[in-house]
C-alpha cells in the first residue's frame, strides 16, 4: 500500500548552480510518508541547497519537484509550507521574549471578529504540543526561560502546527545533550508513525544511525547513493561521503613521514579537562615543542570548536591550561596571542585577514596588538617584516600595499600565516589551512608548517583530507560527535582507512 | 569611444576622490557670496591689534570648535560607533569653565583660566570615558550609549549652572577666542594644533591601524589579538576631551555658557563633517583631513546664510538642502543612477515598440 501512493516528496534532476559552484547536479530525491531520511554529506555536499530548494527558499535552475505526485514550482516559502512542508533550522528561529503559546501559534493565531481569539489560540497550541507528547509544558513560559532542547521542541510544535505532510530537521541536535536528544528523538518518531514525511539532517554520526530509515548521501552536489540505514556500516558511509573507496584510502595510508619523533619532556602547552557544555566535551591535550598534531574528524565532528576553545577565541567551562609548568588562563585571543598561542580560522575571510587593509597591514597587525599602540614598529622593521614573509611564504603580488581582498586564497592565507609567524608563536593552530586551495598551494603550505615543526613550533593541524594530516602529524586526535575519541601515534602502520575504521567503530556512549 | 570613456573614467576618478565635492562647496559657496558682495574676501591689516580683518577670518575662527567635535566624531565614527553627545559635553565643558571663572572671580589672573580649562577637560574626558566604558564594556549600543550622554550632557551642566546662564569676566580665556595671534585667531591656531596632533598621534602610532581594524571587521581583529575595549575607551575619551575643547571655544567668545544653546545640535554639524569628509558611517577607514574640510564647510555655509540675509526660520532648510544636495553627488548610487540613465536612455525609444 505504501508503494502505491505517491512519495511525499520527489526531485528529478535537480539543479542549482551560484557562481562558480554547481550546489546541485541532477540530484533525484524520494522522501516517503512514515520514514525519517537521513541527508548525509560533508559541509558544502549541498544538503542546505537541497532543503533550501524544498522549502521554496531557493528556486532552482533545473529538474522537477513533486509533492505528494503533483509538479510544484515553490517560489516562497510560504508556497512551500501551504503545500505541507514545514522545517526546523538549526538556530532556533523563535522569539526569546514571547511566551511559548505565542511563540507556536505565530502566524496561525485563531481569529475571531475582534482580533485575536487568545483562548482558542492557546488551547490549540496545547493541542499540538500535546500531540509531541509534551503536554506538560506551561504554555505561558517565556521561552528564552527554557532550555535549547524544549526550545528545539517548540520549534517543532511550531513546524507541526499546520499539520504539515514533510517536516524538515536541520541540524536539530547540534545545541543538545544525551538526554534531550533522546526526548527529541521520541517526538521524531511519534510524528513518523503518525505518517509524516522527516528529513533529517545531522553531523552526528551515531544519532543518524539511531533514528533514520534511509538516508541519501550527496557529495559535491550529487547523489552519490540512497541506502536503507541499517544496510550500511559506518565506515561505508564515510567513505561515500568524502567519496573514497576504502581500499584506495588503505593504499594511501602508507607514504608516512619520516620526521616523526616521540614527544618527550615537558607539554609546551597542556590542558585538562578542556570543554563547554553542549560545544565540547572535556579533554585532555598536550602539546609539545616541534611536533604537530593533527586533529582528525569530519566536518562539524568538533575539531574546530576544541581549537577554538584552545586558543581563547570561545570560553572554555571547563578544565585548566598550563604552558610548561605554569598554570595560565586563555581566555581571549588576546591573552592566547601574549602567550605567543596562535589560531587560524577556518573562514579566513571573515575570521582572518582584513580584505579592506593592504598585506602590510594585515601582516602586522597582530605584532603591532602585541607590542600595544604605544610601541609602533618602525617604519624600517615593518618593511624588513613584511618583506622578509612576502619573500618566505612567496605572497603574490608580491606588493605590501595591495588590498588582501583582491588576493587569491592560498595567497590570504598565507598572509595569516605571515601575521602569526611575525609574533614568533610557541603553538600555531591552524584549522583548514589549506581548504579550497589548488594542489601546488597545498603542498606548499605544508612545506611551511612542516619547516615550521622543525624550527621547535608546537602546530594543531586541522584538516578535512585525513591524507594530509597524516602526512604531517607526528600524533592524531581522532573526534567524534564533538568529542575525543582518541589519540594515536603516527608511524608507518597507520593509514586513512584506520582513522575512519577508529571514527565508524565508536558507536558512542549511549 | 574609448577615448572618450578613458578621459571620463580620469574625471570620475577626480571626482569621486573624498572630500572633492566638499572644496568644491566651499568654492561654490565663497563665490555666491562674492557675487553678493565683491569685497567679500578682502583681508584688511589692522596695525593696532596686529590682526588680520575680513569674512574668511570671521570663517576660521566660527570653524573651530566644530573642527575640534568633528575630527573626534571621526575617531569614534571609524571604530564603527557614533558620538552623539559632543554638542552636551561642550556646554558641561563651558558651564565648568564659566562657573569657575565667575566664582574665582580673578579678571585678569592667568592661573585661574588654567585652573578652569583643566577641569573643564578633565569632566570632559571623564564623560567620554563613561560612553567609552558603556559601550565598550557594558556592551551597549554607542547610539543609545551617547544619545543618553547628549540628554544628561545638557542636564549637568544646568545642575552646574543652576539652570542659569553664567557669565565670567577672565581675559586669558577670552584671548583664547578673540585674541590674535600672528595676524590670526588664536582660537584657530589652537584648533590647528591640537589637529596636528591629533593626527600624529593617530598616525605615527599604532592607533590608526588599529582603530581602522576594529571598525572594518571586529570579528577579525579580535581574532588577531586586538585590544578592542581599550581602543574604543581612548577613542570616544578623546572625543569627549576634543568637545571639552570645542565647549571652552564656544563660551569664551561671548563669555557666557547658555545652557539651552551652547552646542546645541552641533553634534549633527560633526557628523555631517565627518561624512562630507569621505569616512562611512559603516566605520573603517577614516580621513581626519576629510573631516577638516567638512568642518571648514560648516563653518563657511552658516556664515554665508547670514550673510545672504536667510531668514533665520529658514536657515535650517537651507543649510539641509546644501548637505543633501552634497551627500547626493558624493553618494555611488546617485552617480550609478546617473551612469545607467545615460547607458539606457539611448536605448529606450528601441525597446517601446508598440506591440
Amino acid at each position: 500500500m505504501v508503494e502505491a501512493v505517491a512519495p511525499a516528496v520527489e526531485m528529478v534532476g535537480m539543479s542549482l548552480r551560484f557562481p562558480g559552484v554547481h550546489a546541485l547536479d541532477h540530484v533525484d530525491f524520494t522522501l516517503r510518508s512514515g520514514e525519517v531520511h537521513a541527508l548525509m554529506g560533508e559541509n558544502g555536499a549541498g544538503k542546505s541547497t537541497l532543503i533550501k530548494v524544498l522549502t521554496g527558499a531557493y528556486p532552482a535552475d533545473d529538474g522537477e519537484l513533486r509533492v505528494q505526485g503533483a509538479r510544484r514550482d515553490f517560489s516562497s516559502i510560504a508556497e512551500a509550507q501551504a503545500a505541507g512542508i514545514s522545517a526546523v533550522y538549526q538556530d532556533v528561529d523563535l522569539c526569546g521574549n514571547l511566551s511559548i503559546a505565542e511563540n507556536v501559534m505565530l502566524g496561525n493565531e485563531v481569529r475571531s471578529w475582534r482580533g485575536i481569539d487568545w483562548r482558542r489560540t492557546r488551547e490549540r497550541a496545547h493541542a499540538t504540543l500535546s500531540e509531541l507528547g509534551l503536554s506538560s509544558l506551561d504554555l505561558r513560559t517565556r521561552l528564552s526561560d527554557l532550555s535549547p532542547a524544549v526550545q528545539q521542541l517548540v520549534a517543532i510544535g511550531r513546524a507541526t502546527v499546520v499539520h504539515p505532510r514533510v517536516l524538515v530537521l536541520d541540524e536539530p541536535t547540534s545545541s543538545l545533550d544525551d538526554r534531550e536528544v533522546a526526548m527529541l528523538f521520541a517526538v521524531i518518531r511519534r510524528l513518523r508513525d503518525s505518517g509524516v514525511a522527516i528529513l533529517f539532517v545531522s553531523h552526528f554520526l551515531e544519532q543518524v544511525f539511531a533514528i533514520s530509515d534511509r538516508m541519501t548521501i550527496l557529495r559535491n552536489g550529487r547523489n552519490v547513493g540512497v541506502h536503507p540505514t541499517h544496510a550500511l556500516d559506518r565506515a561505508e558511509v564515510i567513505s561515500i561521503m568524502m567519496g573514497k573507496d576504502l581500499s584506495t584510502l588503505r593504499r594511501l595510508g602508507s607514504e608516512r613521514v619520516v620526521h616523526r619523533r616521540e614527544p618527550a619532556g615537558l607539554p609546551v602547552l597542556r590542558a585538562e579537562d578542556l570543554g563547554r557544555r553542549g560545544v565540547f566535551e572535556p579533554t585532555k591535550l598536550e602539546l609539545h615543542r616541534g611536533e604537530v598534531v593533527g586533529f582528525a574528524g569530519l566536518r562539524g565532528s568538533g575539531r574546530t570548536e576544541l581549537a577554538r576553545l584552545l586558543t581563547g577565541v570561545d570560553r572554555a567551562d571547563s578544565g585548566e591550561t598550563w604552558i610548561r609548568d605554569e598554570p595560565v588562563v586563555i581566555s581571549t585571543p588576546r591573552t592566547a596571542l601574549r602567550h605567543r598561542i596562535a589560531f587560524t580560522a577556518e573562514n579566513r575571510r571573515e575570521e582572518g585577514v582584513i580584505g579592506e587593509l593592504s598585506v602590510r597591514k594585515n601582516i602586522t597587525l597582530s605584532l603591532q596588538a602585541l607590542r600595544g599602540w604605544t610601541r609602533p614598529l618602525s617604519r624600517r622593521e615593518r618593511d624588513d617584516i613584511v618583506e622578509r614573509f612576502i619573500e618566505e611564504l612567496g605572497i603574490v603580488p608580491a606588493d605590501p600595499s595591495v588590498l588582501v581582498k583582491n588576493l587569491s586564497g592560498g595567497n590570504q592565507q598565507k598572509v595569516l600565516l605571515a601575521r602569526w609567524l611575525a609574533v614568533r608563536p610557541r603553538v600555531l593552530v591552524l584549522d583548514e589551512p589549506t581548504r579550497g586551495m589548488d594542489i601546488s598551494a597545498k603542498v606548499d603550505i605544508q612545506a611551511h608548517v612542516a619547516q615550521l615543526a622543525a624550527e621547535g613550533v608546537s602546530i594543531v593541524f586541522i584538516s578535512s583530507e585525513f591524507e594530509e594530516v597524516l602526512r604531517l602529524s607526528d600524533r592524531i586526535v581522532v573526534v567524534k560527535d564533538r568529542r575525543k575519541i582518541g589519540e594515536i601515534s603516527n608511524g608507518p602502520g597507520l593509514s586513512v582507512d584506520s582513522i575512519v575504521e577508529l571514527i565508524a567503530a565508536d558507536a558512542g556512549e549511549d | 569611444m574609448n577615448e572618450s570613456k578613458s578621459n571620463l573614467e580620469r574625471v570620475r576618478a577626480i571626482i569621486r576622490s573624498q572630500y572633492f565635492w566638499g572644496i568644491v562647496a566651499i568654492f561654490l559657496l565663497l563665490l555666491i557670496n562674492l557675487i553678493k558682495d565683491p569685497s567679500y574676501l578682502n583681508l584688511s591689516y589692522n596695525p593696532t591689534t596686529g590682526a588680520f580683518v575680513g569674512n574668511i577670518i570671521d570663517i576660521l575662527r566660527a570653524a573651530a570648535p566644530i573642527l575640534m567635535i568633528a575630527v573626534g566624531v571621526c575617531l569614534v565614527i571609524a571604530t564603527g560607533g557614533i558620538d552623539l553627545s559632543v554638542g552636551s559635553v561642550m556646554v558641561v565643558s563651558g558651564a565648568v569653565t564659566m562657573e569657575f571663572l565667575s566664582a574665582a572671580n580673578q579678571p585678569d589672573s592667568i592661573g585661574a583660566a588654567a585652573l578652569a580649562i583643566l577641569l573643564a577637560l578633565l569632566l570632559s574626558t571623564v564623560l567620554g570615558l563613561v560612553n567609552g566604558v558603556l559601550v565598550a564594556f557594558v556592551g551597549l549600543q554607542p547610539f543609545i550609549t551617547t544619545l543618553v550622554m547628549m540628554l544628561a550632557g545638557r542636564g549637568i551642566a544646568k545642575v552646574i549652572t543652576e539652570g542659569q546662564n553664567t557669565s565670567a569676566t577672565n581675559e586669558p580665556v577670552r584671548w583664547i577666542a578673540n585674541g590674535y595671534a600672528f595676524g590670526l585667531p588664536v582660537v584657530f591656531l589652537i584648533a590647528v594644533a591640537v589637529i596636528v596632533v591629533v593626527s600624529i598621534v593617530v598616525r605615527k602610532s599604532a592607533l590608526g591601524l588599529m582603530i581602522e581594524a576594529i571598525g572594518i571587521d571586529p570579528k577579525a581583529s579580535r581574532l588577531a589579538g586586538l585590544n578592542r575595549r581599550g581602543l574604543l575607551l581612548t577613542v570616544y575619551a578623546i572625543s569627549g576631551l576634543l568637545a571639552g575643547i570645542a565647549g571652552i571655544f564656544a563660551t569664551a567668545s561671548v563669555m557666557t555658557v547658555d545652557v539651552s544653546r551652547t552646542g546645541y545640535q552641533l553634534e549633527l554639524d560633526a557628523i555631517l563633517a565627518v561624512v562630507i569628509g569621505g569616512t562611512s558611517l559603516a566605520g573603517g577607514k577614516f580621513s581626519i583631513g576629510g573631516a577638516v574640510i567638512g568642518a571648514l564647510l560648516i563653518a563657511t555655509l552658516d556664515k554665508t546664510v547670514l550673510f545672504l540675509g536667510v531668514p533665520s526660520s529658514a536657515t535650517p532648510a537651507f543649510k539641509a538642502i546644501v548637505i543633501i544636495a552634497l551627500c547626493l553627488l558624493s553618494s555611488e548610487r546617485v552617480r550609478s543612477l546617473f551612469r545607467q540613465r545615460r547607458l539606457t536612455t539611448p536605448l529606450t525609444p528601441k525597446e517601446t515598440v508598440p506591440s
